[in-house]
């Protein structure tokens, strides 16, 4: 223990902890030595949720019936908000199932920190596995729900009342961009909360603001022109409106927006990691 | 040998009390100077970390300073009292923190245990997680798979492998957990403490394991625990930690016996001033109550010797005849026996017993022989017994000292010895045909 280092090994060190790490070093190799551990994560949040429940996944199935069945009666038939010549549920349906995704995506990763202090606190291993797992085991649940959707649209497209088109080959993309912006967003905010709270109280309205803000009861065609600016700045408008046209025809696709969708998810996730990693040395001293 | 982890002049400064706008306060500090291109003005100030001294400054240095190398194969002990900063140096080591300054050079993989079963999650079974606990601590999947049998076989529940370890008793669930980190593969393993759950058979065998890990496959343990049977059977090197430094560093033996005999001497001496009497006695007064060993006051005395507890008392009038009185209780505050100097409880005859005392000073003692108490903390109840005893003088928990084991009487049974007392016994067996 007390003799002296061999100068010759000084290069052999396997890692060096330091106050400080480097800036542009976003550990995405370490992240991928792990990726075992987010598959078993994915595991462990789809299967743990519904242990115990008799009804088991068909609950994933259920909550979007119900909060489809409510729209339609709240805004269809009650406030009479109109759904560019779409059938009514399928409007709903195809705006709530990628929401819920976002939605689910962005508060979950906005608590990284945390919800996961616990386990932060006692082992390392690359952080960002946490909101990455996160995202995936939502698609998941995506997934299960997308089946929901995939069910009323071949219905009413063998009705023959929507007019879906090629634009559906670009499904994937958007999930993507869906995905990375909530993630990106996500683990800003979480970074910006673990030593002052009070951004995650603001976050339950922000999420529902957004909601709001967002064509998901209401078609961009319906927006007054003035506030159809605000539409555009929105990133998540153009996703909705992009798969909405895909699978019914109805309401528009414009790669211009999603351009800006894309440029968006880019930056918030550059811009995310860096401050997540950054974040992720010493939070445990102030959460 | 090769040095596997070299630390030089680390240091962890904390904040003390509620993040609130204070803290706001001094992160704008900070960012200013450093936009000015300044050093950080908060690393100069903060007070040594000493928790019973009223705070003089809102930051403290849990660590500071600290220097050390450990080799390859080392079983490496860190002992020293609580808040001497051993875990905060684990949490440096294990990675979940980043240190205020100084670095720490790593040659291989580290896997911490701070805690067991990191992760489980209650609704999952036996082997979920596994996998989720040893994916956690580093594994990949194949390992996991690869060594399933043998972390079952260790832990013992092969039983319950598919039921949810929510079902599972706390002892189970300590033995998976164990289990899965005691067959990872890391070059490196740290551990805090982790042993002080399960039952005595697998605190065995976790110790064995733990010394079949350094000594057979090469790797390099660092192992924090208060139980100094466990690490005087286990380290081959100790560092001893006090207020946030490193004290002394060297072999297993002489570090620990150095550890025991250091104290603070506050808690199992008290004097005149500081006696609180529950009760007053109009005829005489204590001058002090000391816990002796050899002579000597110390916080913590090896249980195989003898010691002594003695009382100095002041008789204010002529012609009373007082008596004296200990009790001992155990942490719990558990009598663990009660004495006096009369001749149904003492082995000699003392001579001052019974009689009508002169004005004066006097002192008595007790002897507590070696090998009779286990490795326990104890404080002592003091009493002085007039011939009227409603007048007695009773002071409660007058002094306070542990007995601690060496690792002497450790060299067969390394689990928790349980027992008020531990006495040595006369065994014997013979041999029947």
């Amino acid at each position: 223990m007390h003799k002296a280092t061999n100068t010759a090994d000084i290069e052999q060190w396997t890692e060096i902890i330091e106050p400080k790490g480097r800036w542009f070093d976003l550990k995405l190799k370490e992240v991928w030595e792990y990726r075992d551990l987010i598959q078993i994560f994915i595991r462990r949040d789809v299967v743990s949720v519904y242990k115990q429940t008799i009804l088991g996944p068909i609950w994933f199935f259920l909550g979007p019936l119900m909060t489809v069945f409510i729209y339609t009666f709240v805004f269809g038939t009650v406030a009479k908000i109109p759904t560019d010549n779409i059938p009514a549920p399928l409007f709903y349906l195809a705006g709530t199932t990628l929401w819920n995704y976002f939605s689910n995506c962005l508060s979950g990763a906005s608590t990284t920190f945390t919800s996961n202090a616990h386990l932060f606190g006692k082992v390392y291993f690359p952080r960002l596995v946490a909101p990455i797992s996160l995202i995936l085991s939502n698609l998941v649940k995506l997934g299960v729900q997308f089946l929901v959707f995939l069910a009323f649209w071949a219905w009413y497209w063998y009705d023959g009342s929507i007019t879906p088109n090629l634009y559906i080959a670009a499904t994937p993309l958007l999930l993507l961009l869906m995905a990375g912006i909530s993630l990106g967003t996500g683990i800003i905010i979480s970074s910006y909360t673990t030593k002052y709270r009070d951004l995650s109280f603001f976050m339950p309205f922000a999420i529902s603001i957004l909601m709001y803000a967002t064509p998901i009861i209401y078609p961009t065609s319906a927006l007054p022109e003035t506030y159809r600016l605000v539409a555009e700045l929105n990133p998540i408008a153009h996703i909705i409106e992009a798969f909405r046209f895909a699978f019914t025809g109805g309401g528009s696709f414009s790669w211009w927006g999603l351009g800006y969708s894309t440029v968006f998810m880019v930056m918030s996730l550059l811009g995310g990691i860096v401050i997540f990693n950054k974040v992720e040395r010493t939070f445990m001293d102030t959460v | 040998m090769a040095t596997v982890i070299k630390v030089e002049n680390v240091s962890k400064q904390y904040r003390l009390g509620n993040v609130g706008s204070g803290t706001m306060r001094d992160d704008l500090t900070r960012w200013w100077y450093r936009m000015q291109g300044k050093e950080d003005p908060l690393l100069k100030i903060g007070s040594t970390n000493d928790r019973s001294q009223k705070a003089d400054s809102d930051y403290v240095w849990a660590l500071k300073d600290i220097n050390f190398e450990v080799q390859q194969g080392d079983v490496l002990g860190i002992i020293g009292r609580n808040g001497a900063g051993k875990s905060t140096l684990l949490k440096i080591l294990s990675k979940t923190t980043a240190p205020t300054t100084g670095s720490v050079k790593v040659k291989g993989r580290i896997a911490s245990l701070l805690e067991v079963g990191t992760g489980f999650h209650p609704e999952l079974t036996g082997r979920e997680n596994i996998y989720l606990n040893g994916a956690i601590l580093g594994m990949r999947k194949h390992e996991i798979t690869r060594k399933l049998d043998e972390i079952v076989d260790f832990a013992g529940v092969e039983r319950y492998l598919d039921t949810p370890v929510k079902r599972y008793s706390s002892g189970m669930y300590v033995r998976l957990a164990f289990g899965v980190a005691a067959h990872l593969e890391s070059e490196i393993l740290i551990i805090d403490e982790v042993l002080a759950v399960g039952d005595a058979e697998f605190q065995k065998k976790c110790l064995g394991k733990m010394g079949e890990v350094s000594k057979g496959e090469g790797r390099t343990v660092l192992f924090v625990s208060h139980n100094m049977g466990a690490v005087a059977t286990l380290c081959n090197e100790v560092i001893y930690m006090e207020t946030g430094k490193v004290n002394k560093i060297g072999s297993a033996s002489q570090i620990i016996s150095d550890y025991i005999n250091t104290g603070t001497k506050k808690s199992s001496e008290v004097y005149q001033e500081n006696i609180k009497y529950k009760v007053e006695c109009p005829y005489a007064f204590v001058n002090s109550i000391r816990v002796l060993s050899n002579g000597m006051c110390f916080d913590n005395y090896n249980l195989s010797e003898d010691i002594e507890i003695e009382m100095e008392f002041t008789v204010k009038h002529d012609d009373v005849a007082i008596s004296a009185s200990f009790h001992l209780l155990d942490n719990l505050g558990n009598c663990i026996l009660a004495t006096f100097n009369g001749p149904s409880a003492t082995l000699n005859k003392d001579n001052f017993y019974g009689k009508k005392l002169k004005k004066g000073v006097y002192v008595t003692k007790a002897t507590i022989p070696g090998n009779f108490l286990n490795d326990n903390s104890y404080k002592i109840n003091a009493y002085l017994v007039p011939e009227d005893s409603s007048n007695m003088a009773i002071i409660e928990e007058a002094v306070e000292f542990t007995m601690v084991d060496t690792g002497a009487m450790r060299k067969e049974y390394t689990g928790s010895w349980i027992g008020q007392i531990r006495p040595k016994m006369l065994w014997e067996t013979k041999y029947l045909g």
